[in-house]
């Protein structure tokens, strides 16, 4: 029954959105010529624009209004939402959390990124091949379940009780002291730094790869005319192959980023948000959820929103000077 | 998962996939000499150790009894590899928990439709914005690029409200249902579909179009007979990339679909809760639903990884 009703709707969906497009067609056939060639593009990009219209630019409006009011959605609160988040401690620590994220995550992901399609590209084939499908495999995995994965890592029993987790087995093997519940350790925010490794972790193989095919379309004259001129290894390749690969280096870095300001799964499947742990995303989902308040989610999404714009600009812009370019 | 959302200005002409690559025999960076080799293998064997580790132990506690597992540490079998009591029960156990025949359906269910539907939308807008002339071109398409970034969750709750009085008004069930979530997963991949199949379709000889339109084929015809073919690359790793994203999703099917029709990411994180009775079972039911994107991933990753570089496509 439930492979019936999967079919149906599927092929069903499928065909009724290809017919959208046969019967707009079939009505612009109807116009004369010159029209036809008008009204045409617009068949084209008509369903595309109702969709982002209807899905995601009215939404996103509608997100601002709804942040003025209060969990009903009927009374007009003004800016108390935004108020109420930016005076609670709670909320400053979610902030801080997310800066922490935006800082350390990109960042980190592009050197091991770098680092190891720059050293991968100087061994053998052979050697290449392997290193990096060991950093390439985690790419496919889910957030829930590397977080799965992450949690077993991070596994606590209480002491004196056999240790699972390989962190705690490493950790009392070494130190010899108490088994540390490591999810729960707020202090310097440790745990979020554990999450943030499971992030990299996931990463890194897609920073890798753009970096790698970056790397190998560097043309080999530059590399040799720079070693013939005396440049050391180091030098070559802050001075030659770094420059040419910029543009490649900042796409990776800024599509981290974006992953990494909207991260939720993550952190919903590790900790729940407890601990000290919270980021935008997650406080996004308690506040609809479990405090039933879309009011005030509406307001942490606006504050992300605005946190996402400069990003945005920068997107459009690099698009015009590159359409300039073409 | 991510993909690249910025126009690049390296000039990767070639994919790379991890697995194939190094076609190339020269090196770019200094020739090595034999100690450096030694040093540099040893470094990124460390990484790639390190990488794969958490894996490793995954697949090693899934196939543990329950009592080994809650007492030793999984890396304790290296001892005596051979006189493990491995068990397959794990696997059983969680095809029932998880319910894998129904949830599989719904994954599945909710990803076919949610990768075919916007490349469909996303390939004539992408053939209008690359090969038609129209009004407002250029600020449609800077629109699409600025909203490459906008993250789902500004969408949500109106999208939410939006399904529930439609719910109201015409009587019929949408929250929970499969087409709620392939709309709402569309809806947020057009852009970057936009995207990349604009920037391939870019470097497709424009003469070949207009030949074709002198010989008076319809726009309609040359998209179906020519440039979709011609597309075919940037169409299947965009696919392959929206598959991956759509059956990796947690939030979109938690909010959308909720636990009626629970897809596998809902199924494991249900059953996350369950670790007190010993991880062998969490593992095994990790280890089975990324069985297929890594599957997915490995077999065709030559493509996705041409989809990946497809911005920076000229």
């Amino acid at each position: 029954m439930q492979v019936i009703n999967a079919l149906v709707s599927v092929i069903g969906g499928l065909a009724a959105s290809f017919l959208v497009y046969l019967a707009l067609n079939w009505v612009v056939g109807r116009f004369n010529q010159k029209w036809n060639a008008r009204l045409l593009p617009y068949v084209f990009i008509a369903p595309v624009l109702v969709l982002i219209s209807l899905f995601l630019l009215y939404p996103a409006v509608r997100t601002i209004v709804l942040s003025f009011y209060d969990a009903s959605g009927t009374r007009f609160l003004g800016l108390e939402n935004y108020a109420a988040l930016f005076t609670s401690g709670d909320f400053l620590d979610v902030l801080l959390n997310n800066l922490l994220w935006i800082l350390v995550v990109p960042a980190i992901t592009v050197v091991i990124g770098l680092g190891i399609a720059t050293f991968a590209d100087q061994l053998g084939p052979i050697r290449e091949k392997i290193f990096k499908s060991a950093i390439f495999f985690p790419m496919a995995i889910s957030f829930v379940a590397a977080a799965t994965i992450w949690r077993f890592v991070y596994m606590y029993s209480a002491p004196g009780q056999p240790q699972v987790g390989l962190l705690n087995a490493v950790f009392t093997g070494i130190t010899g002291g108490e088994p540390v519940p490591w999810l729960t350790v707020s202090s310097g925010h440790l745990n979020s730094f554990l999450m943030m490794v499971a992030v990299i972790w996931l990463n890194a193989g897609f920073a890798m790869v753009l970096l790698s095919s970056a790397i190998k379309g560097v043309p080999i004259e530059t590399v040799e005319a720079s070693q013939i001129d005396g440049a050391s290894g180091r030098q070559a390749f802050f001075q030659v192959i770094v420059p040419q690969i910029r543009g490649t280096i900042i796409a990776v870095f800024v599509t981290v980023l974006i992953g990494v300001m909207k991260i939720f799964d993550i952190v919903f499947a590790m900790t729940g948000g407890s601990y000290g742990t919270s980021v935008l995303g997650m406080e996004f989902i308690n506040q609809l959820f479990n405090f039933g308040n879309p009011g005030k989610a509406a307001a942490v999404v606006t504050v992300l929103m605005v946190a996402v714009i400069p990003v945005m600009v920068y997107q459009v812009r690099s698009y015009r000077s590159q359409e300039e370019l073409r | 998962m991510t993909a690249t959302i910025i126009p690049t200005q390296a000039s990767n002409k070639k994919d790379t996939a991890p697995t194939q690559a190094a076609g190339t025999s020269r090196s770019r960076g200094r020739v090595s000499k034999p100690r450096r080799k030694v040093t540099l293998t040893v470094v990124l064997g460390f990484f790639a150790v390190l990488w794969l580790l958490p894996i490793l132990g995954l697949l090693i506690t899934s196939l543990r009894n329950p009592i080994d597992a809650t007492t030793t540490g999984w890396w304790t079998v290296f001892g005596d590899f051979f006189g493990q009591d491995w068990t397959t029960r794990n696997f059983i156990d969680a095809f029932t928990n998880l319910d894998i025949g129904n949830n599989f359906l719904n994954s599945i269910a909710v990803a076919v439709p949610a990768t075919i539907l916007p490349i469909m939308f996303a390939a004539f807008a992408a053939y209008a914005f690359t090969f038609m002339d129209f009004k407002g071109k250029e600020i449609y398409f800077a629109t699409i690029i600025g909203l490459l970034v906008v993250p789902i969750q500004v969408a949500l709750v109106p999208i939410l409200q939006g399904y529930v009085s439609l719910q109201k008004i015409l009587g019929i069930q949408i929250v929970g249902t499969f087409p709620a979530a392939w709309i709402v997963h569309s809806a947020f991949a057009l852009p970057l579909a936009i995207f990349i199949l604009r920037n391939y379709m870019a470097t497709l000889p424009v003469s070949l179009i207009e030949a074709a339109l002198v010989d008076g084929a319809s726009h309609f015809m040359i998209f179906w007979r020519l440039v979709v073919p011609l597309s075919v690359p940037a169409l299947a790793s965009f696919a392959i990339f929206q598959f991956l994203w759509v059956w990796n999703d947690y939030l979109t099917a938690y909010i959308f679909i909720g636990n009626e029709n629970p897809v596998l990411t809902q199924a494991l994180y249900n059953m996350l809760g369950q670790y007190a009775q010993g991880w062998q079972g969490v593992a095994a039911g990790s280890f089975i639903t990324i069985a297929v994107p890594i599957a997915v991933f490995f077999s065709l990753q030559r493509y996705f990884v041409r989809g990946l570089t497809a911005g920076s496509v000229k």
